[in-house]
């Protein structure tokens, strides 16, 4: 066992771990931080996406011992209190989902993408998440999602600015 | 999918990181970003007594500037790589290629030193550094350090030159600046796909003279491959429609392509020579 400190959605946990633990077993095991979901198991569909240090990674592939003294969000971190994030808001608004499994990754993987690129195109959009499957190909609609979340986004950070 | 159990090493420095490799047992695997190596562990393909990860090693990251060269740390990721502004200016053709490799979120994790190191023949950037000429710097035990050219280094199917105890430490590629064009062609069918065959292409132009050419191809063989009859035919030639297509009507000689699901060896080559015409078209300003 190898204990690791690491903040998860703002709060800090002291654990020990198996070397071989992914961050993905250790979240929802561990943590109960049952948002976050295995798909694939293959690194293939991005449902496990979390943020690492700010940036989208696939939990399960990275150790949970990676994480040591590090900063992960997940999906159950990013609304305000009861205030859906504006990119959750935008999946609702556009029902940018079907069976929802894939959604706690999309959702993660497309605020990576506006932190990158705050006004994408469809195109870019759609290269953004490609690491991210919708087994139900309700893809029209997340672009939508995204596309919306990436209007609202900008409009407040130009009335903050 | 777990992996087995294996013993964990975290190194904080390139000597700590050979310490931890020569300590490590009969089976040590060294993991740079884990994006090929924990799949492989979680399907049980590898289950290596020991891991030696090379994440927290920050003198493998980055890129700088040595004279004519661009000096990559293994363990810079291919984010680094695509925000790098020596990479922008010098690096085009290692940027068009990164830009394709996986996912954004695998792009987080995964490393330039790393993808070289597996040697996948399907790998994106194996075919771009035996392109470019690279030079492998890698350390060995007790810390001395070799230079391998990529013509050496890359051996057979998931097999290089590194020898058990040895780090892959840095790259070295030349800077392409003004008057060299490049391009790097990838076939696949879906969004995160390996390629199927792809063309890294990198031409410099005189005038209407291509004056040099450096081809590499990706899933042609058990290594990656140059296109060594291509860029005979190129080099003095006109920049021409016609004397670009004579020239990538040879791409698939000397290739020994495999045959899988996804393509024919014989579609294969089909598809080196199509893509080699695209690639130096565009790489020649065609």
């Amino acid at each position: 066992m190898t204990q690791i400190n690491v903040r998860v959605d703002g709060a800090s946990y002291s654990d020990d771990v198996e070397p071989r633990t992914l961050l993905v077993h250790y979240l929802r095991e561990q943590l109960g931080k049952v948002g976050t979901v295995v798909g694939c198991d293959t690194s293939n569909c991005g449902a496990c996406t979390v943020h690492l240090d700010g940036e989208s990674v696939k939990s399960c592939t990275v150790l949970a011992v990676q994480a040591d003294g590090s900063e992960v969000t997940t999906i159950e971190g990013i609304a305000d209190g009861k205030t859906l994030h504006p990119m959750q808001k935008a999946f609702h608004e556009q029902h940018g989902l079907q069976c929802g499994y894939c959604t706690p990754g999309m959702i993660m993987a497309s605020i990576d993408l506006l932190k990158n690129n705050p006004n994408p195109s469809e195109h870019e959009i759609r290269e953004g998440i490609e690491g991210n499957l919708c087994r139900c190909t309700g893809y029209v609609n997340i672009v939508r999602a995204v596309q919306q979340a990436a209007g609202e986004m900008s409009s407040t950070a130009g009335a903050q600015a | 999918m777990i992996p087995a159990a294996f013993a964990y090493a975290r190194p904080t420095t390139v000597d700590e990181a050979l310490q931890a490799i020569a300590a490590g047992g009969e089976d040590v695997k060294i993991m740079a970003g884990g994006q090929s190596l924990i799949p492989v562990m979680r399907l049980r393909l590898a289950a290596p007594e020991t891991v030696v990860d090379l994440t927290k090693v920050a003198e493998l990251r980055g890129v700088r500037e040595d004279g004519d060269s661009l000096v990559i740390g293994a363990m810079t990721t291919h984010s680094d790589i695509l925000r790098d502004p020596l990479i922008a200016q010098y690096g085009k053709l290692i940027a068009e290629a990164t830009e394709t490799v996986a996912d954004p979120a695998v792009r987080h994790r995964g490393t330039f030193g790393g993808a070289l190191a597996h040697a996948d023949p399907a790998g994106d950037l194996p075919a771009v550094a035996l392109a470019l000429d690279a030079e492998f710097v890698i350390a060995g035990p007790g810390g001395a350090r070799r230079s391998v050219p990529a013509a050496a280094f890359f051996v057979d199917y998931l097999t290089t030159a590194l020898e058990d105890g040895e780090l892959l430490v840095e790259i070295r590629v030349p800077k392409l600046g003004e008057g060299w064009g490049v391009r790097y062609e990838k076939f696949n069918r879906v969004a995160q796909a390996w390629s199927i065959v792809a063309v890294a292409a990198t031409v410099r132009r005189e005038g209407s003279t291509i004056a040099e050419a450096r081809i590499g191809l990706t899933n042609m063989g058990s290594t990656p491959l140059r296109a060594t009859a291509v860029e005979q035919a190129l080099v003095g030639a006109d920049v021409s429609l016609e004397t670009v297509t004579a020239a990538a009507a040879q791409a698939a000689e000397g290739t020994e392509p495999s045959s899988d699901l996804n393509a024919q060896a014989d579609y294969r080559q089909h598809l080196a020579r199509v893509l080699t015409g695209r690639a130096v078209r565009a790489a020649a300003g065609l």
